[in-house]
Formats: structure tokens, C-alpha cells, sequence
């Protein structure tokens, strides 16, 4: 680009009054409004917002790839200077790739599953600097490198599948590196993976931003992830800069009520569910085509003022002694900001009762074959090793660990969908582990029901809501006439605070939350005892997970539910667990109460993941632990200790014992279980991970 | 690989002997043995008669045991009349009793006698199977490229006016039987009263009376443009329709995958977007499809031979089936279950080499 007018003072991108439409046949549907940011050169820019904030179509907007029915109807975006919006596709083909590059959310689906590695990265140079293959050969290998894969020749060779999912986003990302842009977007980059992967990522990320002195827009819904990488950010709301300014002022002096309600809706390490309860945005996002007059955010607003806020637009306002920051709210210099959130109704903990479930050395492997057309030989799964653990009547027991852990297998074994290969688990009197689900009675089945991870797909899209919850009553026999069970369905709507006019209406006019709710009610159709739940709002946005958990809990207190909560997020399982298990590779490599496990002495394993989840706090200081490499896989486990690959600590155990030997199970003060190999004396001189600056 | 090949070859020939048996149970029910007999014996013959012709042409006794002989996975039956004369499924006219082999069967590459074509069924099958292969290769060179070809313009913009009328050709082709659009072809170009062929003599461009031949027997011996045409274009125009649907279907969902963006914003031009983003990927659907069309072409064929007269295998299982010629249809049987797991065979092996993600187990 040698006829352009730009320098390096000036910002890499400016977006202006950017205004985003989609056309369907029916209307326009606005999805971006009136947008503008800047980000200068080396600077990481972050967006924020919900599902459907519009974040995406900004990044997509950027890349002026909007599809058949996307049209920027309003404002510019300049690049280096350059209106993007008026270049012709040819023009913006050279800048594709080469000056601004896109790193995707799912890294599997981003690559071509039919292209070796190799040939997707080299097509970059080949195209935009006319590259000769060998050389660009030659600089794939080295990108390859840089982004810290091992083995770079095997890797070009691979196919995408043959990577796991941290592999690929790597290879995204050197992919995006390849000819050096000016701009990089990441439109979350790190949501489909595990958080000790997303470490390791967001790590490298910024590393590189500093090594080639790359620009990023960097879009997340995860705001801890951006306080991590970015140096300033925009909160989006519903199509709206809601908030834009640098990370600390927006994050301690925060100048908008939409920023305030999404900080006050996640959990906060340190932060018990007692002391500062998590409180949820009331309503929800609104339909691009029904938003409100005026403020966007206002019906959902504690601050709303009718006759102000609903008269008209609100235009961005500069907040005075801000670094460019700048609120659109027609409030913001009268709302008291540092005043603490209305106090919640202290709800009584339910007491903790007799063990309701009791495993017992369970294990479950499978047999797979290898080989591409069959045969091979047949390897074993360790899915589950020795797990033993029990229960008790109103308990919280969070189940944490990264994909591959065996965390979902042991829930299918407990619901029966898959039978144990040994041992046993106790339900009640019972013993369930070799009875797979169409041989459990009735009672059984009802007394253990599971919350699933995705609404979206565990509801039937073609029954009404209070059909299927109906279905559920009718399976577990429950009710003795039809207007009986529709009687408990309405109550069992209640019970999840949904409206009763929900009964009628069919999935697809649920939002996630509702949709969720609506598992919920199903799951306690049948008065379940033990309730699994897996990932139950992993899929949600911030605002709404703040309910569905508060509404779990509610449920739990007045039923005195045993709740078994399977979870990578440990910020959510401190806020609401009782006891925590940490699993690793199939084995329970930490137990104890939230506390013990929270608190060193850590296990290895808990500790990494500790210090890898983000945290949306600038008061928190956090000590960064970044695993090497990836989770073994479960069919070729290593040997010793399961987590000895990664071990920053294998170093303190004498006779490389970690390599050899499974470690035995220590039992420390009150309980507190931890499967290593490191002495009391070791382990008691660990330091606690996130700590608090002083104020 | 090989162990998967050598596992679906065991699975292939136990599917195969299942078959035939079907088809010989069918074939051998008494009314057709029955009329096999009054038409190799007597029409008048008595129903005694006819009993002790069938027992003395072994087949009586129990099914199996004759699905065996068939085989020749069992003795041949062997008869010794009042005149003393030995005769045998095993023993020719002439040949000496005694030196004639215990099993002859399919096993042993006795295929038996076609009653219609008066010749081994070996040798009809041959002739048959020759004649039809031309006329599949004919059809598969048309009719394949011209379908992906079609496919992929129509998938790579989904909506487009040049969709639209790539889609409309398809849908219209796809939905004309063979015995459609031969007449139409027929009345079109190879009529010397209707359609182009009087137009075209009327101005002296062609020499003949018509611009095709309406008929293909000569194509039996000397294939030409103008004997082979009308047959191939009948059969080739249905499946260009029927394949294209299938390639835009897959070409339409390949273009809307992320890859295919990620290619996009990578900078790659449409044009190689499409050529080495989209094609491999979007083949994977298509490929199974035109694999399936081998066994279609093997007995779909039935209408286009008899339209055109030509001697291949649809027109040779038509007669046979017609007169009751049961060691026919049972060669034809065999080699058309034969050929249809075959293809399968391949179209599986070569599903794993465009799909890099599939393994077979």
C-alpha cells in the first residue's frame, strides 16, 4: 500500500457512525447503530456484550462480509485512512488476509477439513506476495513454531481433525499471522475451548500482538478475558456502544448502568453467595425489531426515568477526565455509582443431610478400534478411574474439569445411560451401577434426572412447552387424570418463575434462559432427589446464567435437593458449591469443601486452573501458571500420575516417582483429599493463586 | 485397508448367496417349472407327465439340495432311464457317464442353458454385459461431467438467476422418465416426418433421412455419434438431473460452511474459493451418488434398450424373464448382485479418500 497518506500516528481503524442493517423480506432489521471506535497502532481494542449485542457483524462489518442481505446503510470505516466501505472487491480481496486478518470462534469449523495444514497457511503468501511454495513453505514452518506447536513438519502434514481443538486455533492464528497484518480480529477466540487451553492462548496472543506490534479488535463476552488482553474496550448493548474507555476506568469507574448490572451479575473469586449474592439483569435482550424508544437498555434499568430516557436517542456522552471514555447514558453524571447494590433478602443455607449417593471405586472404559478402514488394535478408554466420593441430602457437589476429564461419563453412568465397569454406586439403598436405564423402575429414574448443557437442543422444537414438561409427568407416572398433571405442570412453571401462558408457546419462542428454565422444570417433574447438572449455563449470557442459578438454588433449598453440578467455570462453582471435586484424565484428583479446594495446599492441577480463569476484577492480582501443551488423551494415558506431563511441580518429588507411579490419595486436615505425590511440607508451602491488592 | 476389503469381500459373498437363493426359490416355484416343462417337453403333456419329466430333469427333491447343484456346491443330479440311458446335469449328450465330473454348478463355471437364446448362458451373459458396458461408459463420460459441471455453477451462488436456470433445467430432467424423453428424442431428431430431421433434409444438410438413428442395433457391432446418441442422451439426461440436484444441494452447504469464509477473508479469489476450497469437499455427497447409478444404469436401462432395440442387459433380462428361462435369469441374477456390491465396494474406499475425517470400522 504504498498511496496512502498514513501514518503511523494515526489510528489503524476508525469506525464512524457505523450503522449495520439486515434486509429481510419483511423489514430492515437494524443490527449495528450509530458505532464508532478507534484503535491506534499496537493497540488492543476490546468489544463486549451478550449474544446479539452485534458485536460479530461490527468484526464482520470490518471485513465488509455481511453476506447477500447485510448492507452498511450509514457511516465509514477507515483503515490506515482508506474508507473500507467504499473499496471495490478486488481492493478489499488484497487487504483480506494481508493487512487485516480474522481469527474465528470454533477453530475446527474455520478449517477446511479436506486441506492439509500446510497448504491452508502457504495459500496466504502465495496470494497476497506471490510467494513461491517452498518458500512459503519455509515461513509456515517457521509461524508454526511461533505459535509454540510442537513438531511443525508433522503438524503441516496433518489434516485439521487430527489436531486437537488448542492445535487448531493455533493454527488459526498463525494462519491469520502469515503476512503480517496490520489489524488482527478475534471474534472469540477462546470460547470453544478449555480455560487451561484458553490460557495458553490468550498468552500467546498477546505476546505476538507485542512481537509484530499487530493492532487486535478483539470481541469477547468473557470479561475477564478482556481485561487480560485489551488496553481499552466497548461495551455493547443491543446494537449500541453502550460504554467505550480504557479497561481500568471502565472496569473501577464505570459511567453506564448496563456495565454495572453485567459486572454485578458474574462471580467474582472470593465472592460467596452469601455475601454478595449475583443479581441478574431483570428481562431480557430485546428483538432487534422490538427494541424501546430511546435507551435501548431502559426497560431493563434500575436507573429509568420515563419521560427521559424513553424520549428519544441518546447520543454518547464524553465523560470529563476519562481517557477518551464516554457513556450513552442520559444519566450517568446523576447516578450515584459507588453506592452498593440493594440488599438481597439473606436466604438461609438449607442444612446439609444423610448421603443420598454413594460411589464406590467406579470405573467405565471403552473399547474403541483404530485405524481408518477398522481393525488395528483395539484400545482401551479409561473414561473413569476409582472414583469414590458420597453425597449427602441438600449438598451442592461441583464436579470441575476441563473436557476429556471423564466428568460427563460418570454422568451418564449415574443415569444410567451407560453401566459401570466396576465398582458401585449406591442410590438411596440401591445399587445402580449395572443397571442401565430401561431396567430402572420408575422411582429411580424420577428421583435422578439431569439439567443438559444446550437448551437449545434438549427441548422437542415441535411440542409445546407444557406438552413436554406433561410428557415427563406421564413417564413418572405422576398425576391420575389429565387435568391433574396439567395442574402440576402449571405449578411446576411457577416453580422455575416462568409465566403460565408459557404452557402454550413452543421452544422456538423461548429465549436460552427460558428454554433452560423449562429443563429445570422437567428435570423436577418427578420429584427428583439427585439432580445432575451439566454445564447448565455455560451456553447462557452472563446476565441470564445470574437467574437460572439462582433459581437452581432456590429449587434446591426448598426441595432439599442433592445437586451435582459439573463445570469448567471455577468462578461459578465457588459462588454456589458446597464441595468440590476436581477431576483430571478420569481420576478425582482434589476433594474437599469449596474452601479447602479454593485455598492451597492445592493439587497441581487445581492450581493451574485457578490461576486460568479470567477474572473480570482489577483489584484481584493473580498469579499466572500456564500450562505446556494439551490434555493427553484418555486412550494413551501417561504413566504415573496422570498429570505429570504438565506438572510444574514434578520437580519436588524425589526418584521421578510422578513418572512411575499413580500417587496415593493424602488425606489432609478436615478431609481434604489430594491425589499427588508431594510432601505435607511441599504442599503447606503453596501460595495461594489469586490474591487481593490492598485498597 | 486390506483387512476392510477382505472383510466386506466375506460380507459380499454371503449377501450374494442370499440373494441368488432368493431368486432361485422364485424362479423354481412350481408353475414355473411346470411351464418349463410343458414348453421343453409338450404343451399336452399330463400332469403325470409333466411329474415324472421335472424328476427326470432333477428338479424335484428339496430346494436347497438344488440351490446346492446350482452351485455346484453338491453332486449333480444323475438319472438312469428304462433305456438304460444315464443322463445328468453334469453329463452332456454324448459324453461317457462314468467320466463326466460329480459337481458342475456356477462354482465350476457351468452356468447352465439359455432356453430363449439357445446358447450357454455364459456366453449370452457375455455378449449382454459387453454391449450394455459400452453403453454405461458411453453414458457415465457424458453424464457425470456435465452434472458436477452443472452442480457446482448452480451451488457455488445459491439464488442466482444462473442457479435459478440450472436448477429449473435439472428439476425438468429429473423429473422426465426415460420412457419420456426417448419418445420425445425419437420424435425430435430421428423421425423423417416430424421434428428437425425433414427440416434439416428439406434444406440439404444432411444426407440421410434423418439426423439420428432412431434405432441403436447397429451400435452393437459399430458404434457411431449417430446410432449411440439418442440411447446415451435418454439415459444420461434423466441422471444429469438427479446428480446436479445432488452437487448443488452439497455445493449450496460447503459454500456456507466457515471454511469456505475463513478462505474468503483469507483473500482467495472466488474463483479459487470455489475450485480448491469447495469442490473437494462438496464432491463427498455426489460421489455416492453416482457410484448408486451403476446398478441403475445395469437394470434401468430395461425401457432405453427395448426403445431403441438394443441388445444389451436390460433388453436380455426383459426376454428372459418373458419366457420363463430360469438358468438366465439366475446368471443374470449373479452377476448383477455381483456388480451392485462391487461399486458399493468402491464407492465406500473412495468415500474414505475424499473424506479425510472418515474412518470405516
Amino acid at each position: 500500500m504504498t498511496n496512502t497518506i498514513w501514518d503511523a500516528s494515526q489510528p489503524i481503524l476508525e469506525i464512524e457512525n457505523l450503522s449495520i442493517s439486515f434486509f429481510t423480506r419483511m423489514r430492515e432489521i437494524p443490527a449495528v447503530m450509530d458505532f464508532s471506535c478507534k484503535v491506534m497502532a499496537g493497540e488492543a481494542m476490546g468489544l463486549v456484550g451478550e449474544s446479539g449485542c452485534g458485536k460479530s457483524t461490527v468484526a464482520l462489518g470490518v471485513m465488509r462480509d455481511l453476506g447477500k442481505n447485510g448492507q452498511i446503510v450509514a457511516g465509514s470505516i477507515k483503515f490506515k485512512g482508506r474508507d473500507l466501505v467504499k473499496m471495490s472487491e478486488e481492493e478489499l480481496r488484497h487487504l483480506r488476509g494481508s493487512e487485516i486478518a480474522m481469527i474465528y470462534q470454533e477453530p475446527m469449523a474455520s478449517l477446511n477439513p479436506a486441506m492439509k495444514i500446510g497448504a491452508q497457511l502457504i495459500e496466504v503468501p502465495m496470494i497476497h506476495q506471490g510467494m513461491a511454495r517452498a518458500e512459503a513453505w519455509a515461513l509456515a514452518r517457521q509461524i508454526v513454531a511461533d505459535v509454540r506447536l510442537p513438531d511443525p513438519d508433522r503438524i503441516l502434514n496433518a489434516f485439521p481433525h487430527q489436531l486437537s481443538g488448542g492445535q487448531q486455533q493455533r493454527i488459526v492464528i498463525a494462519m491469520a499471522l502469515m503476512s503480517k497484518p496490520a489489524l488482527l480480529i478475534l471474534d472469540e477466540p477462546t470460547t470453544a475451548l478449555d480455560v487451561t487451553v484458553e490460557a495458553g492462548i490468550v498468552d500467546l496472543v498477546k505476546d505476538l500482538g507485542q512481537k509484530y506490534g499487530t493492532s487486535m479488535l478483539f470481541i469477547s463476552h468473557n470479561l475477564g478475558l478482556i481485561m487480560d488482553v485489551c488496553d481499552r474496550l466497548c461495551v455493547m448493548y443491543s446494537g449500541e456502544a453502550v460504554e467505550t474507555g480504557a479497561v481500568a476506568q471502565v472496569f473501577d469507574d464505570m459511567r453506564h448502568p448496563y456495565t454495572q448490572a453485567l459486572f454485578r451479575s458474574i462471580p467474582l473469586p472470593g465472592a460467596d453467595k452469601n455475601a454478595r449474592p449475583l443479581i441478574s439483569i431483570p428481562g431480557n435482550f430485546p428483538l432487534p425489531h422490538e427494541r424501546p424508544k430511546g435507551c435501548n437498555f431502559g426497560p431493563r434499568c434500575e436507573y429509568f426515568q420515563a419521560g427521559r430516557c424513553d424520549a428519544g436517542d441518546v447520543a454518547m456522552a464524553e465523560v470529563p477526565q476519562g481517557d477518551r471514555h464516554a457513556s450513552r447514558c442520559v444519566k450517568w453524571d446523576e447516578i450515584d455509582w459507588t453506592a452498593a447494590p440493594k440488599a438481597r433478602i439473606v436466604k438461609e443455607k438449607a442444612p446439609i443431610g444423610k448421603v443420598v449417593l454413594q460411589m464406590d471405586d467406579l470405573k467405565k472404559y471403552y473399547a474403541v478400534s483404530g485405524g481408518a478402514f477398522g481393525g488395528g488394535h483395539a484400545k482401551v478408554v479409561k473414561a473413569n478411574e476409582t472414583l469414590s466420593f458420597a453425597a449427602h441430602e441438600g449438598e451442592t457437589l461441583a464436579i470441575v474439569g476441563e473436557s476429556g476429564c471423564g466428568k460427563s461419563t460418570f454422568a451418564k453412568v449415574l443415569m444410567g445411560l451407560e453401566t459401570a465397569t466396576s465398582g458401585t454406586i449406591t442410590l438411596f439403598d440401591e445399587q445402580v451401577q449395572s443397571t442401565p436405564i430401561q431396567k430402572r423402575s420408575v422411582d429411580t429414574v424420577s428421583s435422578v434426572q439431569m439439567v443438559f448443557q444446550n437448551p437449545f437442543d434438549t427441548l422437542n422444537p415441535s411440542m409445546t412447552v407444557g406438552r413436554q414438561i406433561i410428557r415427563a409427568l406421564e413417564v413418572f407416572h405422576i398425576g391420575s387424570s389429565d387435568a391433574d398433571r396439567t395442574d402440576r405442570m402449571l405449578e411446576l412453571l411457577d416453580l422455575v418463575k416462568l409465566p403460565r401462558a408459557f404452557a402454550e408457546r413452543m421452544p422456538r419462542q423461548l429465549s436460552g434462559g427460558q428454554k433452560q428454565r423449562v429443563g429445570i422444570a422437567r428435570a423436577f417433574a418427578g420429584g427428583a432427589k439427585v439432580v445432575v447438572a451439566d454445564e447448565p449455563v455455560s451456553a447462557l449470557d452472563v446476565s441470564v446464567q445470574a437467574a437460572v442459578t439462582d433459581l437452581l438454588m432456590d429449587i434446591q433449598r426448598e426441595n432439599k435437593t442433592t445437586l451435582l453440578f459439573i463445570s469448567h467455570d471455577l468462578s461459578i462453582v465457588r459462588y454456589l458449591s458446597d464441595r468440590v471435586l476436581v477431576m483430571y484424565l478420569g481420576h478425582v484428583v482434589e476433594m474437599g469443601s469449596t474452601d479447602q479446594v479454593f485455598q492451597p495446599p492445592y493439587h497441581p492441577y487445581t492450581e493451574a486452573l485457578l490461576s486460568a480463569v479470567p477474572v473480570a476484577d482489577t483489584k484481584v492480582i493473580r498469579k499466572r501458571i500456564v500450562l505446556e501443551g494439551d490434555i493427553p488423551s484418555a486412550m494413551n494415558p501417561p504413566s504415573g500420575c496422570p498429570f505429570q506431563t504438565r506438572c510444574r511441580w514434578k520437580s519436588q518429588v524425589a526418584g521421578g516417582l510422578c513418572d512411575s507411579q499413580m500417587p496415593p490419595v493424602q488425606v489432609l486436615q478436615g478431609g481434604h483429599q489430594i491425589k499427588c505425590h508431594l510432601s505435607a511440607d511441599v504442599l503447606g508451602k503453596m501460595e495461594p493463586v489469586i490474591t487481593f491488592a490492598a485498597e | 485397508m486390506l483387512a476392510f476389503v477382505i472383510r466386506r469381500l466375506g460380507v459380499m459373498l454371503v449377501t450374494a448367496l442370499v440373494l441368488t437363493f432368493v431368486v432361485f426359490y422364485l424362479t423354481n416355484l412350481a408353475p414355473n417349472l411346470e411351464k418349463l416343462a410343458r414348453s421343453e417337453g409338450s404343451v399336452r403333456m399330463t400332469d403325470a407327465a409333466v411329474a415324472s419329466w421335472l424328476d427326470e430333469h432333477g428338479h424335484t427333491g428339496s430346494v436347497f439340495y438344488r440351490y446346492a447343484e446350482w452351485l455346484g456346491a453338491a453332486p449333480g443330479w444323475v438319472r438312469t432311464d428304462e433305456k438304460g440311458v444315464t443322463r445328468g446335469l453334469c453329463i452332456g449328450q454324448r459324453d461317457d457317464p462314468a467320466l463326466a465330473p460329480k459337481r458342475c454348478g456356477i462354482f465350476q463355471g457351468n452356468w447352465g442353458f439359455s432356453t430363449v437364446f439357445k446358447k450357454t448362458v455364459l456366453y449370452s451373459l457375455g455378449k449382454s454385459m459387453a454391449a450394455t458396458g459400452w453403453l454405461m461408459l458411453a453414458v457415465m463420460l457424458v453424464m457425470v461431467p456435465i452434472a458436477l459441471v452443472i452442480g457446482v455453477l448452480a451451488g457455488m451462488r445459491e439464488g442466482s438467476r444462473t442457479d435459478r436456470v440450472l436448477s429449473t433445467f435439472s428439476i425438468a430432467t429429473s423429473a422426465t422418465p426415460e420412457y419420456v424423453s426417448g419418445v420425445i428424442l425419437v420424435a425430435l431428431l430421428a423421425s423423417p416426418a416430424t421434428g428437425l430431421s425433414p427440416l434439416l433434409a428439406q434444406w440439404g444438410w444432411i444426407g440421410k433421412k434423418t439426423l439420428f438413428m432412431g434405432t441403436a442395433t447397429s451400435a452393437m457391432d459399430h458404434i457411431t455419434f449417430w446410432n449411440f446418441g439418442l440411447p446415451v442422451a435418454t439415459i444420461a439426461l434423466y441422471g444429469v438431473g438427479y446428480i446436479a440436484r445432488m452437487t448443488r444441494a452439497s455445493m449450496t452447504e460447503v459454500m456456507t460452511q466457515q471454511y469456505i469464509r475463513t478462505a474468503r477473508l483469507k483473500g482467495v479469489s472466488f474463483r479459487q474459493v470455489v475450485l480448491r476450497h469447495a469442490l473437494r469437499n462438496a464432491m463427498i455427497a455426489p460421489f455416492t451418488v453416482i457410484m448408486l447409478q451403476f446398478p441403475y444404469l445395469l437394470n434401468g436401462v430395461v425401457i432405453t434398450e427395448t426403445l431403441f432395440n438394443y441388445k444389451g442387459f436390460g433388453w436380455m433380462l426383459v426376454t428372459a424373464a418373458g419366457n420363463n428361462d430360469i438358468e438366465m435369469l439366475l446368471g443374470a441374477s449373479v452377476v448383477a448382485v455381483i456388480f451392485v456390491l462391487l461399486t458399493q465396494l468402491i464407492s465406500d474406499i473412495g468415500y474414505v479418500f475424499l473424506n479425510p475425517r472418515i474412518r470405516l470400522g
